[in-house]
């Protein structure tokens, strides 16, 4: 195969576009001219064929390392900023890693990586490099409490949905994401904008979210993605008034109507839409009818994305899923026929489906197997409550009980709270088997999302 | 409010939620004759744990569960504060 049939991401960003840049709470850099830049202090060359471990405090450098990188690595595996330090060794022997590129190379001196490659700003001038094989990228799961899986992906299946939809109509995007670039569904966005000739706003875990939606707004952001839980924490912090996106997307949990509703009454002109993804199944569709769940005549065979239902579970076969797990005990990614398993089970209500929790997420309830999220789902019906999550809790009586935890709307008067509370109950009674309904209802101020942007649950 | 009428507004709500018709609550009235089924019950301790601080049934693992309502207050009664 002749080099020149490859597209690498800087394949996608020629000069002719002006004015686009990829920028954080720090710093603005120029998309336009990338490619005469370098990150990497000039040492590309030094990584080409090379398995690189992508270890970085910030996304700005990891975002323009992933641009040098791609087709001149071998492999990079990108680390999110939440990996745990104690399961690198691991993830480095899995991958074969023999070069890491870093912000803190005093760190890597010792540890026996061979060749250990600064990332740093400002960028140096540099002549661009030409693509010279396909890069693996390597993402890890989210979610498991042990060593995270290493999914192994090509450009191309990351950018399978992307290319699919076409370029978007208008004027370029401003793209943003409430994600970090180095997860799925953050690098999603990072690969819209640079194959869209758009920009990108990166998010910061430091910045009060106040001051993200103002940087949001002064760099005119027009398309945003995250999870339900990004979405409601700013539906319930009051920024969301002066922020008007053309596109508002939700993906990584389920989007409930609730909240769904929600971002359609602070956004009225935007268009809200929820898409399914995962790290392991890649982008399966997108759902634009403003609707929880998605209709039933998505199963079969639908541009190239086929899926089925079995054992409750949603299982899809495309090229755009990883395409495998990598590592030395690496467990197979897809059954015999290509599928995966996506661990999300679905229920067929009507002519729709609609997602009612994960596999692994159930509470044991007296013997019977309930997802908090379908409780949830319920709870977030109520016009007063902004966020919930039910988990289990231990009854000397039946063994395990129903608790909910609820955030209401700011300012809601604290004589009505009884008055709420009864009526979360009656609506969970209607609409939920009687073993499902919260057997305690708390009103709080928070609940903790996790670094990957979902709901935490490790304590359910 | 005494832990007793803590235990018997409690029973009283958790009724009205259930949609159970709760006879006269005396001391001797069995807990079965209550009309609560076992997940009005766990409902029950789980809010008065929450209430009061304590699950006089989980705190010591030979308790018995009560059989009539003036046991199941004396059980709360009866935590040292």
């Amino acid at each position: 195969m002749s080099p020149r049939e490859i597209f690498a991401l800087r394949d996608h960003l020629g000069a002719e576009l002006k004015g686009r840049t990829i920028s954080d709470a720090h710093d603005v850099v120029s998309l336009t001219d990338i490619l005469s830049y370098t990150v990497l202090g000039g040492r590309l060359h030094e990584l080409s064929g090379r398995a690189v471990l992508l270890k970085l405090s910030d996304q700005l450098r990891s975002g323009l390392a992933m641009i040098e990188l791609d087709g001149i690595a071998r492999r990079m595996l990108l680390c999110p900023p939440d990996l745990n330090p104690s399961h690198l060794e691991a993830l480095i022997a899995d991958a074969g890693i023999d070069a890491v590129v870093t912000d803190e190379p005093e760190r890597w001196a010792e540890t026996g990586v061979p060749l250990v490659v600064t990332a740093q700003l400002p960028l140096q001038a540099t002549a661009p490099a030409r693509t010279e094989r396909a890069t693996e990228w390597l993402m890890l799961t989210s979610g498991t409490s042990g060593v995270p899986k290493i999914a192994g992906h090509t450009l191309e299946a990351l950018t399978g949905a992307i290319v699919a939809e076409g370029p978007a109509r208008g004027p370029a995007p401003v793209w943003a994401t409430f994600y970090d670039i180095r997860r799925y569904g953050g690098l999603q966005i990072f690969l819209r904008a640079v194959l869209s000739g758009g920009s990108l706003v990166l998010s910061d875990p430091h910045e009060a979210l106040a001051d993200h939606v103002a940087r949001l707004n002064a760099r005119g952001v027009s398309h945003i993605s995250g999870t339900p839980s990004h979405w409601r924490k700013l539906l319930m912090s009051g920024s969301a008034a002066q922020f008007t996106p053309r596109y508002v997307r939700l993906s990584g949990e389920i989007a409930d109507q609730a909240v769904l509703d929600g971002l359609k009454t602070a956004f009225p002109n935007s268009f809200v839409g929820h898409a399914y993804a995962s790290t392991e199944a890649g982008v399966g569709f997108a759902v634009n009818d403003g609707l929880e769940g998605f209709p039933a005549d998505y199963l079969g065979n639908r541009n190239g994305v086929e899926m089925k239902v079995v054992d409750g579970s949603l299982r899809i076969r495309s090229t755009r899923t990883a395409h495998a797990y990598i590592g030395r005990n690496a467990a197979p990614l897809t059954d015999s026929d290509g599928f995966v398993d996506s661990g999300d089970i679905v229920e067929l209500r009507g002519d729709r489906y609609y997602f009612v929790g994960r596999r692994g997420g159930i509470i044991n309830i007296g013997g019977l197997k309930v997802h908090p999220e379908e409780i949830e789902a319920v709870i977030n019906r109520h016009p007063d409550v902004r966020m919930s999550r039910a988990k289990s809790r231990k009854s000397p009586i039946t063994g395990g009980i129903v608790v909910a935890d609820v955030i209401l709307a700011d300012g809601t008067d604290q004589v009505r709270v009884k008055e709420i509370r009864d009526q979360i109950l009656e609506q969970c009674r209607a609409q939920l088997a009687s073993h499902k309904v919260p057997a305690v209802i708390r009103f709080v101020e928070a609940l903790d999302v996790t670094p990957a942007g979902k709901l935490a649950r490790t304590d359910a | 409010m005494s832990v007793r009428s803590k235990v018997i507004e409690a029973i009283q709500q958790i009724a009205k939620e259930q949609h159970v018709t709760l006879p006269a609550l005396s001391d001797d009235l069995s807990l079965h004759e209550t009309g609560f089924d076992s997940l009005a019950f766990a409902i029950l301790v789980a809010r008065l744990e929450d209430e009061t601080g304590v699950d006089p049934f989980t705190i010591s693992e030979d308790a018995a569960f009560p059989a009539t309502v003036g046991d199941f207050v004396r059980a709360y009664e009866n935590v040292p504060a």
